[in-house]
C-alpha cells in the first residue's frame, strides 16, 4: 500500500502534470461539484454567484481578506509539513489534531503562568514547549512504531482522542481555569506570550501575526532538511524503501521516532500559533480539526514544503472566503469542509481527475 | 496450494507462536505477576483504608416483578482482601512462574480492580447495579455495530477509517427521514446512506485505488461536511425534520423479568436487539458458510483467492457495502434509538472507539462484542461518576479505552493480528 501511495503522492522528478495540473483540476472539480450540490440543495443562480464571489472577495479582495487568509493558513501549513514530512518517511501521521491540542496546551501554560520574563524571552519559551510537547507526543506514536510495530494510524487517533480528553480535563483544572468561568476556558496569555501583529501598523485591525514569518522560516528549513541534509536524506530513503535503508546502514527505529517528533514539533508550533497568535486562550474546540485539514493540504501540496505552501495559502482562503460567504449569501461554511474532503477524493485519486477531463492530459497515467 | 509461498520453517515458526500464544510464555506470565501485585498494593493503598460505611448497590427496582435484597459489601474489609488475594497471586506467579492461563489471571486482577473502585467510590451510599449494567448495554451498542461494520470491512482487507463517517450519515438520514416518514422508514434509509457511503469507500479504494487511510479519512470529512451543511441550512429552520420518532424498549415477556439479567438484556430497544442478532448471524456467516470462507481468503491470501476462482473484487465491494449499511443502523441509534434529533458531530468517536473494539476482539464478531461492552462500561461508569462525585476526574476514565487499546496494538499485552493482506490493494495480473 506504500509503495502505491508514495508513487502518486511524492514525485521525485517534476512531472508538469502530476504536480501542477492535477492538483489546479482537482481543486476545480471540487469547486464546481461544490456548485452543483448548492443547486442540488434549492439555492438559485444568483445566490451561488453571490456566494462564490464572496468566497473570492473574503479571500484576496482586501488587504484585510489576504491577512485573514495569511491567518487561517498559518496553523495549517505548519501542521502540514509535519505531515508531509511523515508521509515522506513512509508514516502515515493522522495524529496532528492531537499534537496541535497538547502543542497549544503547553504554550497556553508557558504563555499565562510566567509573568516575570520580557518578551524576547517568554515568546520564544512559549513556543518552544509548544513545539517539544507536539514532538513528544507525537514520539509516543513513533516510539511504540519503532520498538513494537504497532501502526501508527491506529496510535495516532487513538493519541487524538486522549488529546480531546486531556483537554477537557486540563480546561477546568483551577490552575488553568479562567477565574470566575464555569465554563472550560483557559486563563489568556499575557502580552509577552503573544506572537506580535505584523500589519497593525497599516491598519489596527488587520490580525495577521508574526506566525507567518516563523511559518515561512519553516518552509525553507523543512525544505532543506528533507533534500539539502543526511537525516532527510534518510528519511527518504526510509519512506521509499525501507529495506534498502536498513541495509544501507540506516537505523530504521531511530528514523522513525525522529521523523514522529519532527513532525509533532511542527503541529504543536500550529497549535502554538493559534493560542498566541489568533485565540489568546485556549478553548475544548480551538484546534477547529486543523490537523485533519492539514492532511488534505499535505497531500495537495504533494508532500513537498513548496506545494505544502500554497495548498495552505489555498486552504486558508477557502476558509477566510468561506466566512465572508457564510455572511454575505446564507451558504454554511460547512460547504467549505465539503469542498476540502472533495479535494482529498480528487488528489488520491488522479484516475478521476483523468476521467472527468481527459482533454487536458496528454500523457497516459503511469501509475 | 492451501499454504502458497509459505516455507515449511515459516510454518513450524506460526505453530510455536501458536503455542506460545494458547499457553503464555513466560514473559507475560510475568508480567501479568508483576501487574497483579501493583493492583494489590494500589488497591490497599487507595480504595482499602480511611473509607468507612458499606457499598450498597441496588439490584432490583421496586417495581420489578422480583424483588432481589439489596446487596451490601462492607466497602474497606471488601477491598483490602482483594488486594490481599491479588498480591498473593502475584506473587505466587512470579515466585513459582507459572506460565498457564494468564491472561486469565490477568482479566480476573482488572475486573476485581474495578469492582474495588467501584465499592470505594460508593462507600457509604448506595448505586443502582442494574441500572449501571442496563446503561452499559445500550452504550455498548454502536460501539459494537461500529466494530462489526469495521469487522466485515477488514476481514476482505480494506482498512476502514471511515466508519465515524457512515455513522454520522446513519445518524443524520435515520432523523431526517424518521421525521418525515416515522422510525422504521428513517431505519432503513440509515442503513441505504450508510451503505451507499460504504459502496463509496469501497469503490475509491478498488477502483479508483485511492489509499484506504486516505480514503477513509476523506470520507469522515465529506460526511461531517454534509451533515453540518444540511443541518445548519435546513434542519435549523425547519424544526419539524429533526424530530424523529424513538424506537421504544421492548420487554421481551418471562425473559424480562428475570431480576438484573432480565433489565440489561431483555428490557431494550431494537438497535440492542439487532446488534446482537447481527453478531451472531456475522459469525455464523464469517465462520461457518462457504461465501464466509471464500471472504476470509480474501482478505488472508487475495491470489489464492482468485487462483480458485474467486472474484476477489466483488467479494469486497459487497462487504465493504455491507459494512457501511451495518454501520448506518449504528448510527440511526444515535437519533432513533436515544435522543430522535441529529446534532453536528453527534457520534463524538464512537466509530473510532468501534475499531478499537473490532482489533479487541481480535477481528472476531464475538469478541468485539465483548470488547464493545467493556468500552460501554467505561462510558457509563463515567457517567454515574458525576452521580456519585468521586475525586477521580471522569475524562480519564473516557481516556481509558483509547489507551487500552494502543497497550493492545503496541502488543504489551496479548496480541493482535489482522487479516493478512490489509491495506493492500489487489491486482489483477
Amino acid at each position: 500500500m506504500r509503495d502505491y501511495l508514495k508513487k502518486k503522492i511524492i514525485s521525485e522528478n517534476f512531472d508538469f502534470e502530476e504536480i501542477l495540473l492535477i492538483p489546479i483540476l482537482a481543486t476545480l472539480l471540487a469547486l464546481i461539484i461544490g456548485c452543483l450540490f448548492l443547486l442540488a440543495t434549492g439555492e438559485t443562480f444568483e445566490n451561488i454567484l453571490v456566494a462564490f464571489t464572496n468566497l473570492f472577495i473574503g479571500s484576496f479582495g482586501s488587504l484585510n481578506a489576504i491577512s485573514e487568509t495569511c491567518t487561517a493558513a498559518t496553523p495549517l501549513i505548519f501542521a502540514a509539513l509535519g505531515i508531509a514530512l511523515a508521509f515522506r518517511a513512509g508514516l502515515f501521521n493522522i495524529g496532528a489534531e492531537g499534537q496541535i491540542i497538547i502543542g497549544g496546551m503547553a504554550a497556553v501554560i508557558i504563555g499565562f503562568s510566567i509573568d516575570f520574563l520580557p518578551i524576547w524571552l517568554h515568546l520564544p519559551l512559549a513556543l518552544l514547549f509548544g513545539a517539544i510537547f507536539g514532538a513528544l507526543y507525537a514520539a509516543i506514536a513513533g516510539w511504540l512504531k519503532a520498538t513494537t510495530g504497532a501502526h501508527e494510524v491506529i496510535s495516532t487517533i487513538m493519541l487524538n482522542l486522549i488529546a480531546l480528553r486531556l483537554l477537557d480535563y486540563f480546561l477546568r483544572l483551577p490552575v488553568i481555569q479562567k477565574e470566575g468561568r464555569n465554563d472550560p476556558i483557559s486563563k489568556s496569555v499575557l502580552e509577552t506570550a503573544q506572537l506580535p501583529q505584523i500589519l497593525s501598523f497599516i491598519e489596527p485591525q488587520l490580525r495577521l501575526h508574526s506566525g507567518f514569518i516563523l511559518m515561512l522560516v519553516a518552509v525553507v528549513l523543512v525544505y532543506w532538511l528533507l533534500f539539502h541534509t543526511t537525516i532527510g536524506f534518510e528519511f527518504r530513503s526510509t519512506g521509499s524503501n525501507p529495506n534498502a535503508a536498513q541495509y544501507a546502514g540506516i537505523k530504521a527505529s531511530l528514523t522513525i521516532i525522529l521523523v514522529m517528533g519532527i513532525a509533532g514539533a511542527l503541529a504543536g508550533l500550529a497549535g502554538s500559533n493559534q493560542i498566541m497568535g489568533v485565540l489568546g486562550r485556549a478553548t475544548p474546540g480551538f484546534s477547529a480539526s486543523i490537523g485533519f485539514d492539514a492532511i488534505a493540504v499535505a497531500l495537495l501540496g504533494r508532500s513537498h514544503p513548496i506545494g505544502v505552501l500554497f495548498a495552505g495559502l489555498l486552504f486558508g482562503a477557502l476558509i477566510a472566503g468561506g466566512r465572508l460567504m457564510q455572511v454575505k449569501a446564507g451558504v454554511s461554511i460547512d460547504l467549505i469542509t465539503i469542498i476540502q474532503a472533495l479535494i482529498i477524493v480528487f488528489i488520491a485519486a488522479p484516475l478521476l481527475v483523468r476521467n472527468a477531463v481527459p482533454w487536458a492530459f496528454k500523457t497516459k497515467d503511469k501509475s | 496450494m492451501p499454504f502458497h509461498g509459505h516455507s515449511k520453517q515459516k510454518i513450524k515458526v506460526k505453530m510455536n507462536n501458536f503455542k506460545q500464544n494458547k499457553y503464555g510464555n513466560e514473559k507475560q506470565a510475568l508480567l501479568t505477576g508483576y501487574l497483579l501485585v501493583v493492583f494489590g498494593i494500589f488497591i490497599s493503598f487507595f480504595f482499602g483504608f480511611g473509607i468507612d460505611g458499606d457499598a450498597v448497590f441496588k439490584l432490583s427496582r421496586p417495581r420489578d416483578t422480583f424483588v432481589l435484597p439489596n446487596l451490601v459489601v462492607p466497602a474497606s474489609e471488601y477491598n483490602i482482601l482483594v488486594s490481599f488475594v491479588l498480591i498473593f497471586l502475584g506473587a505466587r506467579i512470579i515466585l513459582r512462574r507459572m506460565t498457564s492461563y494468564s491472561s486469565l489471571y490477568l482479566g480476573a486482577g482488572l475486573f476485581l480492580l474495578v469492582t474495588c473502585f467501584l465499592v470505594w467510590a460508593t462507600a457509604g451510599k448506595s448505586f443502582s447495579l442494574t441500572g449501571m449494567m442496563q446503561a452499559t448495554v445500550i452504550r455498548a451498542t454502536p460501539i459494537a455495530l461500529a466494530a462489526l461494520a469495521g469487522i466485515l470491512s477488514e476481514r476482505v482487507a480494506i482498512i476502514n477509517i471511515g466508519i465515524e463517517g457512515m455513522l454520522l450519515v446513519g445518524a443524520f438520514s435515520g432523523a431526517v427521514f424518521g421525521s418525515l416518514f416515522g422510525g422504521i422508514i428513517g431505519l432503513i434509509f440509515a442503513i441505504i446512506v450508510g451503505g451507499l457511503f460504504g459502496l463509496l469507500h469501497a469503490l475509491l479504494v478498488i477502483k479508483y485505488r485511492v489509499d484506504q487511510i486516505i480514503s477513509g479519512v476523506a470520507i469522515n470529512i465529506l460526511a461531517l461536511g454534509l451533515t453540518s451543511f444540511l443541518t445548519s441550512s435546513f434542519l435549523k429552520t425547519n424544526p419539524e425534520l429533526n424530530d424523529a420518532p424513538i424506537f421504544r424498549p421492548i420487554k421481551i415477556p418471562f425473559l424480562s423479568d428475570i431480576p438484573v439479567l432480565g433489565p440489561t438484556l431483555f428490557q431494550q430497544n431494537f438497535f440492542v436487539y439487532g446488534a446482537i442478532i447481527l453478531v451472531l448471524t456475522t459469525t455464523y456467516y464469517i465462520f461457518k458458510t462457504g461465501v464466509g470462507l471464500r471472504l476470509r481468503a480474501v482478505g488472508e491470501h487475495p491470489k489464492a483467492a482468485d487462483t480458485l476462482g474467486v472474484n476477489v473484487l466483488s467479494v469486497r465491494y459487497i462487504n465493504v457495502s455491507l459494512a457501511g449499511m451495518v454501520a448506518g443502523f449504528g448510527g440511526a441509534w444515535f437519533t432513533l434509538g436515544s435522543v430522535g434529533r441529529f446534532d453536528e458531530a453527534m457520534t463524538g468517536g464512537r466509530g473510532f472507539i468501534g475499531l478499537a473494539a473490532m482489533i479487541f476482539g481480535r477481528w472476531h464478531p464475538v469478541g468485539a462484542l465483548m470488547a464493545a461492552l467493556i468500552f460501554g462500561f467505561a462510558d457509563s461508569l463515567q457517567q454515574k461518576l458525576a452521580i456519585l462525585r468521586t475525586p477521580i476526574p471522569s475524562e480519564f476514565l473516557a481516556m481509558a479505552p483509547y489507551i487500552a487499546t494502543i497497550v493492545f496494538v503496541a502488543g504489551l499485552i496479548g496480541t493482535a493480528r489482522a487479516p493478512h493482506a490489509i491495506g493492500k490493494p489487489y491486482i489483477k495480473e
